[in-house]
């Protein structure tokens, strides 16, 4: 069987599907290219869930236990102890709030950073918008949130509060977080295909942005005037602002959160633009 | 009027080697960032200047061709001759660093069989993962799955984890998804030198089948006898840069006699040629009847293995052998000289060729590992033994005139023998009968 007349014809005066030519421009992501492969993304996040608790004895009980165990630490240590400011909140709402969008932060951040070097196997094999990989790794911890945040439901019936309209919110700052997930990691997983030092300075910049964020304490520490500053880490805003949406108390984070968001663009763009320089070459030196 | 599937204009590919080492170190990280702050966030490209210790290779080299629809390219060339970095190329996985390609059509590439697999998941998983990496949608992947798990003869272990498969299995499924992708250009790198023969023999099928259908293949591989059978056309690459062009035969030919493959002849030099102060090896070289040295002999052709040693002290009774393996390593069989005229005599000193025959019609087809001995039989004393002297392939055509006949398909067994077959018939039998027993007087029965 041999291609016929009519199909060679057509051939001949289509465009080429691909060319393929040396890398250049600053930014000249292909979007409409990366959504085509939104089926490849699909896939890689429903690996990453598949994975993860394969042969573990209690499965994705460890979403929710992972968070409620630290809850605990910060309970006795920072609240019954050490006595903490929480914007008068129960101690456990206060802290397992915060420790929501930080257990997603940081396993998003860690998954997107080596995410690169993980599926080198792949990138040195087959084709596909390399963005699709960093976008999968914060994708794929989600569904960890989606169980930890379940668990929220319950801790807030105990204590009888209810949701008020700052719920809606929540999205909103869920979207903030992925973001700052997402921005780190597109510049830390480019960088550790090249240099892989960025494995032994992830752990420590997870636990520094730890304490640099107001998990353990209240951001009401800070003073007011300098506020705006401390929410130049976006984490900042996030945390506050779950704090704050799931609760129903207290202030919404107004000027840090302004901060934050503008941050997060930043680094989010930033990040877009570096690995996409780095994309042509990340099959050449990973 | 253009009727091109690929069209490659001058491309060239740069590697820095050492460039892995020198960067992934955080000294180095801080030195560049005091040196030349913010440039240790680019890439590195060609036209930056080089430190020291960087060593410049280029991949390719200025390489041009055009493949029309329906071609069957074989690409081939020594170890590093470029042709793994073209097709990563042409399949996007790298960048040139100059040129342009561009490709009509759909393209499938297959670098590496079963690219994505994960140990952990089962085998109906892994299809659908590694068909998507691959380039397939979810319903496509729905669709061709029974397919699939039926090529790879897989059904019973589907929904076992896959680290719980043979390789063996796991191949098969790998190369059946991959085999499954139906792209209208198929590139495919090596990836019949993995598994065993069987299955590298259900790929050749399974690929001569795209090849019918209209697609257009580019096909690198190591395997001559795979090339010839496949391809039409074949490019030889050597050093980055396209040395021939055209039809296989034409290049194959080149290819072999140039001295580019893994060579069929060997020579030393006195100084290093193996052996003792009494014996040493210089040549052994594998040739035609008409003394022609070739890596590619026809399955129907004899094969003369030729032994040539100089003997520096005479006096010593020596018996050349060679040792014949198959490309799985198999020791097809082991043949001593066994020449009247030197047999249990002491050999004065001088310069010997000793000459063993390999009939036609007797080695199957593949690739064969010769090792050459000089033995002194009693005592036994191995004088030399060099183990994997020379290589040459065996080509078994479909002409019909071969073991083969008029069977295409796989056909198994370390020698492949033309055996003498012959039929006696009887019309009419009663089933009560018994068979009759074996006429042992001949041929001609009473």
């Amino acid at each position: 069987m041999s291609v016929s007349e009519a199909q060679l014809a057509q051939q001949a005066t289509a465009p080429p599907l691909v060319r393929i030519a040396p890398p250049k421009g600053w930014f000249a992501i292909d979007l409409r290219e990366a959504w085509n492969y939104r089926e490849l993304l699909y896939f890689f996040v429903w690996r990453d869930i598949k994975v993860r608790y394969k042969q573990t004895f209690i499965g994705a009980s460890w979403a929710v236990l992972q968070p409620l165990l630290t809850m605990a630490v910060f309970c006795l240590f920072f609240g019954k102890l050490a006595h903490f400011d929480s914007h008068g909140l129960p101690y456990p709402i206060f802290y397992y709030a915060a420790l929501l969008p930080w257990t997603y932060f940081s396993t998003a951040l860690q998954n997107a950073s080596s995410v690169v070097v993980d599926q080198q196997q792949v990138i040195t094999k087959v084709y596909f918008p390399r963005v699709v990989l960093p976008f999968s790794a914060v994708i794929s911890p989600l569904v960890d949130f989606g169980i930890a945040l379940a668990m929220i439901v319950v801790m807030l019936g105990y204590y009888r509060m209810v949701p008020t309209l700052a719920m809606l919110w929540l999205p909103v700052f869920l979207l903030l977080a992925i973001l700052t997930a997402l921005g780190m990691g597109l510049w830390l997983s480019a960088l550790n295909a090249l240099y892989r030092d960025v494995r032994y300075v992830v752990p420590f910049l997870v636990q520094f942005w730890l304490f640099a964020s107001p998990v353990a304490y209240s951001s009401s520490i800070v003073p007011a005037r300098w506020r705006w500053l401390y929410g130049l880490n976006p984490m900042a805003g996030v945390i506050e602002g779950f704090r704050w949406s799931l609760s129903g108390h207290g202030q919404p984070p107004g000027a840090m959160m302004v901060a934050s968001a503008a941050a997060v663009l930043v680094v989010a763009f930033g990040g877009l633009v570096y690995y996409h320089a780095m994309e042509g070459t990340i099959a050449d030196v990973v | 009027m253009s009727q091109t599937a690929i069209h490659v204009e001058g491309i060239s590919k740069l590697y820095r080697l050492g460039e892995r080492q020198r960067y992934t170190g955080l000294r180095h990280l801080l030195e560049d960032a005091v040196r030349a702050p913010l440039r240790w966030l680019r890439p590195r490209r060609e036209g930056g200047e080089t430190k020291k210790g960087a060593q410049e290779i280029w991949a390719l080299q200025d390489v041009s061709f055009d493949v029309q629809p329906g071609e069957v390219v074989g690409l081939i060339g020594r170890n590093g001759a470029g042709k793994s970095t073209l097709l990563k190329i042409l399949s996007r996985v790298a960048k040139p660093t100059r040129g342009y390609a561009e490709i009509y059509g759909r393209v499938g590439s297959l670098l590496e069989v079963g690219t994505g697999f994960h140990q952990e998941l089962t085998g109906r998983e892994n299809v659908y993962l590694n068909g998507a990496v691959l380039g397939m949608g979810k319903k496509e992947i729905a669709r061709k799955f029974d397919e699939i798990v039926a090529f790879a003869e897989v059904e019973n272990f589907i929904d076992t984890p896959l680290k719980h498969y043979s390789t063996g299995m796991m191949m098969r499924l790998a190369f059946a998804v991959a085999a499954h992708i139906e792209p209208e250009i198929l590139l495919v790198d090596e990836v019949l030198a993995v598994g065993d023969a069987q299955f590298q023999k259900k790929c050749l099928g399974k690929m001569s089948d795209v090849a019918n259908h209209g697609r257009t293949v580019i096909f690198v591989s190591h395997n001559a006898a795979a090339i010839t059978r496949l391809c039409a056309r074949c490019i030889l690459l050597d050093g980055g840069k396209v040395l021939q062009d055209g039809p296989t035969f034409e290049v194959m030919n080149r290819y072999l006699l140039s001295g580019l493959s893994t060579s069929a002849a060997r020579e030393w030099t006195l100084a290093e040629a193996p052996g003792d102060n009494a014996v040493r090896l210089r040549a052994v070289r594998a040739r035609t009847t008409e003394g022609e040295t070739t890596e590619a002999f026809d399955i129907r052709r004899p094969i003369a293995l030729d032994v040539v040693f100089d003997v520096l002290k005479g006096g010593v009774v020596l018996t050349p052998n060679l040792h014949v393996f198959n490309e799985e390593g198999v020791n097809v069989f082991v043949s001593l000289d066994q020449d009247p005229a030197w047999r249990g005599r002491p050999r004065p000193a001088g310069r010997y060729i000793s000459t063993a025959w390999i009939p036609g019609n007797f080695l199957a087809e593949g690739t064969f590992i010769i090792g050459a001995a000089i033995t002194t039989l009693s005592p036994v004393n191995v004088r030399l033994y060099e183990r994997e002297a020379i290589a040459f392939q065996v080509i078994d055509s479909t002409d019909g005139n071969s073991a083969r006949g008029d069977y295409a398909g796989h056909l198994p067994g370390v020698v492949r023998p033309v055996l003498a077959w012959e039929t006696s018939y009887v019309a009419n039998v009663e089933s009560q009968q018994p068979v009759e027993p074996v006429w042992i007087g001949g041929k001609d029965r009473p």
